[in-house]
């Protein structure tokens, strides 16, 4: 698949990786924002590959995982109603609320289904018009767009039995949050790809000049990644800060302005909760107020759900990259995939699920062995 | 209650026990076990693997049930027979490629197959449900009876009932097989060695995207059909392969069904004790597949497949066997994607085509479309 | 979070009022929606997201970084043209 493939090829990430070790003088910490890149990097095990003293750290950049609990409390009380089809990306279905999950409300009865696209609810609603139809409208600016256009359709086509429950994020603030930390460890930063296709990345600018970081837009295939940690590196080697685009064929400084318009006429930017870290003022968005008869959280009797966090889990310190999963004492014990005690945990994008997934308990150093022993072409000489 | 104790290794002992307040604070977050079925539980994964090991196997107990294998062998006066039986409840019950009844005879056929059985008689249990279209009951009926004549095989007792309209979906089947197993033969999941190579038969992900692609929401065009077939006939060919030993080079087979071939090889792996080393660039899956797996965030590994075998041969005989295999048309594509290696018992690792390497774990639940 | 597949566009429709395309992705066709790229021509590249194509692939701008990645080895010790070459900006048209 062009533009898939060649960014897999073993041969390219070779030479990046050499370059790498060329330039680097000293040990570096970078962290990648967005949840798509953690799952790139763990599932092509491109950690393995990064030389000494380049440590790559996860951060905040899943939108699954840092949905506050009490918006999934909201979502099942919504979803568990006669009368609503509850329609949902696939990533929302097991994150567990205060009493199981969306499956568990699929198994009591309720009507949840799962959608590729905000637009397939327009097609439920219209062919269910004696239900509300109800969208778990989540994400970062990458997705906002989508649910920006559900919400004017539905709007422009008067369809009226059709809703969202909007729990967006903001990634700017989040950098702040981290970056204004005591206890941050990150010196520099893969951008979030496709959320600065959609918004550019004029707005890191300000982020890597008053903290002094490099801040490299970046995207998702693992040569992407590999290309991305090489530029912030030389950076770092060659003591500059500042916003560079590795991604420059998807997208500029600018990112999309028609998807932007939209976004900023259906909505407006105001405090979000984050799983695990708490309030981020002016860090999501929310339906503007003429959008009010589309705001499930309006429509629905939900006001008076607030849910605390639990104190146990360190998600909050993995998210913000100052602990790894392997960190945590309950990883893969008392907290696992089917069991999630933390945000991340819960969403199969969350740098503890990701670990489990494809790390496990291995320690990366056994891993290099094993693959270091393999041979490169197939089978060994045998008999 | 005491504070369960927490080890890096324990990984393998499911907690049974809730941890205690004192430990955890007020978490509102349940550690809970479903205290209903939910749709996971049927995937294939670890949810099914849980209600085996927590429901079924302590109320069946045997030796002959232990063994976990996709049939039973049983020694009844002096023949060894292969018995085994599976429900089919697929939605969209006709799909490109096959429909519910092609199914039903397919894939009991090749769980007696991953035996070495030869396939001989099926039964089929049929629930019906009201409203059901009679044209649609006699298209599945034809299929079922052309696929068994594909098969070799034949129905030989039935049955059927209804249920009213709402409380089922549209049919389900059940099929139970049973075959003979020749002398010499011993194929079974605990066979695995070190050292052994591994075969996939084919490109895989057919299915599983053939169905996905009438699922409503995400559909797409695109020529995926599922690739639903009877596998004894490649069996037959594997195990003829010639040698001075007699037949005892194939040690493992499995048809990779729900949870796709990364879940039956963990399976494999873990009944075996041992470890295995995969590598990306050799496994075969088809453009289309790859396309629309890349579009919804799903992976191949993980996705079903109707007609294909996962083969666990010794080293010595490996490439012969593959040469048998290509002379067979549901074997022309076969490849040796990996080894059986002693290191991380139980655990399947795959050397990824950037040069990674990676951790193949067991599907959980449902396979879902993502966005992140 | 971010899952967006790069594919091709080999038409395009209008959908009540809204402009939309059939894009291939390695040999699957679907649906995704047009809007936010409207300049967009059958044969081009888009990455889409959910049903929405987000931004037309530069096809230029991607042979000429991977070029430059396919030449890292050849660099020489004093000279680092990467940092020129793949540096900031990367202005689209």
């Amino acid at each position: 698949m062009k533009y898939l493939d060649e960014y897999r090829d073993g041969d390219v990430a070779k030479k990046i990786v050499g370059e790498m070790r060329r330039i680097q003088t000293r040990p570096w910490i970078l962290m990648e924002v967005c949840g798509g890149q953690t799952h790139s990097i763990v599932k092509h095990g491109i950690d393995h590959l990064l030389p000494e003293g380049v440590e790559l750290v996860h951060g905040p950049g899943c939108p699954v995982c840092v949905t506050p609990l009490e918006m999934i409390d909201k979502a099942h009380a919504i979803a568990q109603q006669r009368d609503v089809i509850f329609c949902s990306f696939g990533d929302m279905l097991r994150v567990p609320g205060s009493d199981g999950d969306l499956f568990t409300i699929k198994s009591r009865g309720g009507d949840v289904r799962v959608v590729y696209s905000p637009l397939d609810c327009l097609k439920i609603a219209r062919a269910n018009p004696a239900k509300q139809v109800v969208f778990f409208a989540i994400g970062f600016e990458t997705t906002a767009p989508a649910n920006a256009m559900l919400a004017w359709r539905a709007r422009e086509e008067q369809i009226e039995n059709v809703s969202l429950l909007v729990s967006h994020v903001l990634v700017p603030p989040a950098l702040e949050a981290i970056l204004s930390s005591p206890d941050n460890r990150v010196q520099g930063f893969l951008g979030p790809g496709h959320v600065c296709a959609v918004m550019g990345y004029r707005e890191y600018d300000p982020i890597s000049a008053r903290y002094h970081v490099p801040i490299v837009v970046t995207g998702f295939e693992p040569i992407d990644i590999l290309h991305g940690t090489l530029m912030t590196l030389q950076q770092l080697e060659q003591g500059r800060a500042v916003v560079e685009n590795q991604y420059s064929r998807v997208l500029g400084p600018d990112g999309n302005v028609p998807a932007q318009n939209l976004v900023r006429r259906v909505f407006v930017v105001g405090d979000r909760k984050w799983r695990g870290i708490g309030t981020i003022p002016m860090s999501g968005f929310h339906l503007r107020d003429e959008f009010a008869q589309h705001d499930a959280e309006k429509l629905f009797d939900v006001a008076e759900i607030a849910t605390l966090e639990p104190e146990i889990c360190i998600s909050g310190e993995i998210l913000r990259g100052i602990k790894k999963p392997h960190d945590c004492p309950a990883f893969g014990t008392l907290c696992t995939p089917q069991r999630p005690l933390g945000a991340t945990m819960v969403s199969a994008e969350g740098a503890c699920a990701a670990y489990y997934a494809y790390g496990r308990h291995l320690k990366p150093e056994s891993l290099h062995q094993i693959a270091a022993q393999a041979p490169a072409n197939g089978v060994a000489a045998h008999g | 209650m005491a504070s369960p104790r927490i080890s890096a290794r324990d990984e393998e002992q499911p907690l049974e026990e809730k941890p205690s307040p004192a430990v955890f604070g007020s978490c509102p977050l349940p550690i809970f076990d479903h205290p209903q079925i939910v749709l996971g539980h049927g995937s294939g994964g670890k949810l099914t693997a849980d209600l085996i090991d927590h429901i079924f196997l302590p109320a069946f107990r045997n030796p002959i049930l232990d063994k976990l294998d996709d049939q039973a062998v049983l020694t009844i006066g002096g023949a060894r027979l292969a018995f085994t039986t599976d429900s089919f409840v697929v939605t969209p019950i006709f799909f490109p490629g096959g429909d519910i009844g092609r199914l039903a005879v397919h894939g009991t056929v090749n769980d007696l197959a991953m035996s070495g059985a030869r396939p001989l008689y099926l039964s089929a249990a049929f629930i019906l449900e009201e409203g059901l279209a009679v044209d649609d009951l006699r298209r599945v009926v034809e299929s079922m009876r052309a696929a068994a004549a594909e098969a070799g095989v034949e129905f030989v007792t039935g049955d059927t009932k209804v249920v009213n309209r709402g409380k089922g979906d549209q049919v389900f089947i059940t099929t139970t097989g049973i075959g003979v197993i020749e002398n010499g033969v011993h194929i079974s999941a605990d066979r695995a060695r070190p050292g052994d190579q591994i075969i996939l038969s084919g490109f895989i992900g057919d299915h599983g995207m053939a169905i996905m692609s009438q699922r409503e929401g995400l559909e797409f065009e695109g020529a995926i059909a599922s690739d639903c077939a009877s596998l004894h006939g490649l069996v037959a060919n594997m195990l003829a392969t010639s040698t001075a030993d007699g037949v005892d080079f194939i040690h493992c087979l499995r048809d990779p069904t729900r949870g796709g071939a990364a879940t039956t090889l963990n399976e494999i792996a873990k009944r075996a004790g041992v470890g295995m080393l995969l590598r990306e660039q050799s496994i075969p899956v088809r453009e289309s597949v790859k396309g629309a797996c890349e579009v919804l965030g799903l992976d191949p590994l993980y996705v079903a497949n109707e007609g294909k075998l996962v083969a666990v041969v010794a080293p010595e005989m490996a490439h012969a066997v593959l040469a048998q295999m290509h002379q067979h048309p549901l074997g022309q594509d076969a490849v040796i994607v990996g080894e059986v290696i002693a290191e991380h018992p139980g655990m399947v690792l795959m050397k990824t085509a950037i040069g990674g390497t990676r951790v193949l774990d067991v599907m959980f639940g449902e396979q879902l479309p993502r966005i992140c | 979070m971010c899952l967006a597949i790069p594919g091709k566009v080999i038409e395009t429709f209008d959908q009540r009022g809204m402009r939309m395309a059939k894009v291939q992705f390695g040999g699957i066709v679907r649906e995704a929606c047009l809007e936010y790229v409207p300049e967009t021509q059958v044969g081009e590249y888009v990455l889409v997201h959910v049903g929405f194509a987000l931004s037309r692939i530069d096809e230029a701008e991607a042979e000429r970084t991977y070029q430059a990645l396919r030449e890292l080895d050849q660099l020489t010790e004093l000279e680092s043209p990467v940092v020129e070459e793949i540096g900031p900006g990367g202005t689209r048209q």
